[in-house]
């Protein structure tokens, strides 16, 4: 399809392979540079793998089919992750600017869409960054044994455990109560947790001392913040493995069931987790890549880091269900314990009488001699896999599910530390990509004086942002944090990903664009990526970005609640959402969607209204063209 | 006399059979499950008559350390309604008189009182050694005079402060220096007599490269 959009005038805004080749000898330019590859490969991956490679990926590989999740998965991967990613990748590198210069570039007209970038960028920061805040928290209350989530706290009179940790658990304690301290309702808004501001403060302030001087100093956090993790999960691993039942949470998660793949719910999530893993459409990848030479080969980059990306949500899957099954198989072993203890008190019988192996053959018996008090003791029925499927995703997982598992293992402080110092790496790495992805832009616009010096620009957005995120350290925080994750970094990204190829191969055009990738790394990219770019993948993002807009449409909108008070605790209630939500959840996502069109209309009259102004006003000698 | 040691000889079994019945136990005595196997696993023992000789002689001593009466023998814990799960109802009765039984409130509190050196006799504990209506005294909370995450924190936001102070000054300082390198410069090319406006153009190359001389120079004498 050799379709292209009329655009005037690209010519003069982008530098020429000539200007760019001299550029490139002499380093007169004034852009950043990495200090070498590995500090470009490590931030990207860094930014690429983050939480939800811990906490989302498995979790869906367990709920969608576990091992046949993977086709899905890789097919969507290489459809859509990879080319989208070289796109990015390739299109900073030429241009060399960020997310709003490189879309201005294109066209004014696209301007809107790195805005749009840039706010979805700023949302997510917010609320990403008190998630590390939590996760700092965690780390702080590691350093004491016993841990404080593996036990209830008294009450006032020393009677007897806090009812409500007495009716929860103690890690869901720790969590809502401790942690949270969460209201009943998005309404309350439950005032400011003073711990959690020092924590929040505190995590911004790390973030800034790594961000002080754009890439200078980010480039050399990211030896530590990218490669920590990994060690970190390989230890688990083997502590794992050495567990019991970790095997069978490994059987588990993979086990596959090649039914799943007839839902097309599996394939639309396996294409959103590609999406929102690779963190596309923030615009920080791009401004990564714009600090590239031009002849770096940027193919080979897309590939090698979508490749460890996989790898990485594999790996870390695999690991967190070794833990899983071994807190399934502690809880199934304390269940039938408990049952086995009530059985022998009830009949007195000596212990040796019923054991693991036998306690179902005795139960039957004992319920045939004895039915009524078999009834009146109301045993619970223990089922293995029912605690193996207990696996919840996000922060429940890490936070609740994954704490008690520690507890329970020896030298638990030791084992949450490395946990949690984990998840602040690949949470902070995350944020570099994040924060880049609204420093830059806000400097091409020129928000800030260019007087003022890098170091001044990201303090004033780090404290900005800090006093923003403050919503969510309230009482109400983690409601409010669940509407921000589900509507502003959700819709817009979709939009703003297809806007992107769009851009690329039918406004900017396909051939200058080929003609720029021979330039950059010598050769033309291969039929893959030709029918990628302009078919399959936009294709790809327009289907799951209808089918998320209709369900996010269709369906009603509630959240769910900590409420001591509900008659289903400890299970959570769903609330629906007050009225008044929805005028948020429409400034959430609909401001960053709209600018895409806005700044586009906005351009439009502009020029208009230039053009009238030229023409009303007395011919004049034309200057040459700004 | 004989007669009076038959008498008593018969007597003692019928004195004893009614201390277990239903209504003496639930008023007087305590239920007792022991779980020997749950506990020590392969290191079990075999619960026999001399272990319950040990179990009557230990709330024998409990008995002596809550009433600092020392007149408590083994003689005086009544053991009753043994089953094989190791379960047993016992009573105390006082030394003094052994028809009479000490009350429920007494006995509890003497247990609670020795309770570790009762478990610890056995090698057991709380919930293995099993006092069916006396509850486990719940341990006190650890409280700390600073949280340790506190201490934790001002570790870390030390470190990020530093961090902080460090990279701006380093900044700062590279500021002025370069800004007192320009003005020596400046003072200099004053002296030589060249034109200030290219001064700062020729210097920010110098310092970019200082290799290069007269290309760059036949260049910029084009503007």
């Amino acid at each position: 399809m050799r379709l292209t959009l009329p655009n005037p005038g690209l010519e003069d805004r982008i530098l020429s392979h000539a200007q760019l080749e001299k550029l490139e000898l002499e380093e007169a330019g004034e852009r950043p540079k990495w200090d070498n590859k590995a500090q470009y490969m490590l931030t990207c991956v860094g930014f690429c793998v983050g939480l939800g490679n811990v906490w989302r990926f498995p979790y869906l590989c367990q709920s969608h089919g576990g091992g046949a999740f993977m086709i899905p998965f890789l097919i969507l991967l290489v459809l859509e992750g990879i080319p989208l990613l070289h796109l990015e990748f390739a299109i900073g590198q030429r241009l060399r600017k960020s997310s709003v210069g490189v879309w201005r570039t294109v066209s004014p007209y696209m301007v809107g869409v790195g805005i749009a970038s840039m706010f979805v960028s700023l949302l997510v920061s917010l609320y990403y960054n008190t998630i590390i805040a939590w996760v700092m928290w965690y780390f702080f209350n590691s350093f004491q044994e016993p841990l404080p989530w593996s036990q209830c706290p008294l009450n006032e009179n020393r009677t007897g455990l806090v009812s409500d940790c007495a009716r929860s658990s103690p890690v869901d304690y720790f969590w809502y109560r401790k942690t949270l301290n969460v209201t009943p309702a998005i309404d309350e808004t439950g005032g400011l947790q003073w711990w959690m501001v020092l924590c929040l403060i505190a995590a911004w302030g790390v973030l800034y001392v790594c961000c002080i001087r754009g890439i200078e100093t980010t480039g050399k956090a990211v030896y530590v913040t990218s490669t920590l993790p990994y060690l970190v999960l390989t230890i688990f691993l083997i502590r794992g493995l050495t567990l019991k039942g970790s095997v069978d949470g490994i059987k588990f998660l993979f086990m596959p069931d090649l039914a799943e793949l007839a839902n097309p719910t599996t394939w639309l999530d396996a294409g959103a987790q590609v999406f929102y893993s690779f963190s596309l459409a923030f615009g920080g990848l791009i401004s990564f890549s714009s600090y590239n030479s031009v002849h770096n080969n940027c193919e080979q980059d897309a590939v090698i880091i979508s490749i460890i990306n996989a790898f990485t949500s594999i790996f870390a899957a695999t690991v967190i269900y070794t833990i899983i099954g071994f807190r399934a198989t502690k809880r199934f072993d304390d269940c039938l314990g408990g049952n086995i203890l009530t059985l022998l008190n009830t009949f007195d019988l000596p212990e040796t009488n019923i054991t693991v192996h036998n306690y179902d053959q005795v139960l039957r018996d004992l319920n045939a001699t004895h039915p009524n008090i078999i009834q009146d003791l109301n045993l619970p029925t223990c089922n293995l896999n029912t605690f193996l499927s207990e696996g919840v995703e996000g922060t429940g997982l890490a936070f609740i599910v994954f704490t008690e598992a520690i507890t329970k293992m020896p030298l638990s402080p030791l084992w949450a530390v490395l946990f949690f110092i984990m998840l602040f790496c690949l949470g902070l790495s995350s944020m570099f990509g994040n924060i880049e992805g609204v420093l830059v832009p806000l400097q091409d616009l020129g928000v800030f004086p260019k007087s003022w010096p890098k170091e001044a620009i990201s303090g004033v957005t780090c404290l900005v942002c800090c006093c923003l995120g403050l919503i969510f350290v309230q009482g109400s925080g983690d409601y409010w944090l669940a509407l921000f994750d589900s509507f502003a970094g959700s819709i817009p990204l979709l939009i703003v990903a297809f806007c992107e190829m769009v851009g690329v191969v039918y406004i900017y055009g396909v051939d200058r664009f080929n003609e720029d990738l021979v330039f950059m790394i010598g050769h033309k990219p291969n039929i893959f990526w030709q029918a990628t770019w302009r078919v399959i993948s936009p294709l790809v993002m327009l289907v799951i970005f209808l089918f998320y807009f209709v369900t996010t449409i269709s369906k009603e909108l509630f959240y769910i609640a900590w409420d001591p008070e509900s008659e289903k605790f400890p299970t959570l209630e769903k609330k629906p959402y007050p009225s008044w939500i929805y005028v948020i959840i429409f400034i959430l996502a609909g401001i960053p969607s709209l600018s895409v069109p806005g700044a586009a209309i906005f351009m439009a009259i502009r020029k208009w209204r230039d053009k009238h102004l030229d023409s009303s006003s007395p011919p004049k000698k034309k200057m040459s063209v700004n | 006399m004989w007669v009076w040691i038959v008498c008593l000889l018969t007597a003692a079994p019928a004195l004893a059979e009614p201390l277990c019945s239903k209504e003496v136990c639930d008023n007087y005595g305590y239920k007792v499950r022991i779980s020997i196997k749950t506990a020590l696993g392969d290191k079990a023992y075999e619960w026999n008559e001399s272990e319950m000789f040990l179990f009557r002689a230990t709330v024998a001593f409990a008995m002596r350390r809550y009433t600092s009466d020392e007149t408590y023998n083994v003689s005086d814990i009544v053991v009753c309604n043994k089953t094989a799960r190791v379960s047993f109802w016992f009573l105390v009765t006082s030394p003094a008189n052994t028809a009479q039984l000490v009350p429920r409130g007494q006995v509890e509190a003497a247990v609670r009182l020795s309770r570790n050196r009762i478990n610890s006799a056995f090698l057991l504990t709380d919930q293995t050694l099993q006092f069916v209506g006396i509850l486990p005294t719940l341990a006190p909370p650890i409280s700390y005079d600073t949280p340790p995450w506190l201490i934790v924190f001002g570790v870390v936001m030390g470190v990020v402060c530093a961090g902080i102070i460090t990279l701006l000054l380093s900044t700062l300082l590279k500021r002025t220096r370069s800004k007192k390198n320009l003005l020596e410069t400046e003072e200099e090319e004053d002296r030589r007599g060249s034109i200030t406006a290219n001064g700062r153009l020729c210097e920010s190359l110098r310092e970019k490269d200082p290799g290069r001389g007269h290309p760059d120079d036949v260049h910029l004498s084009k503007l």
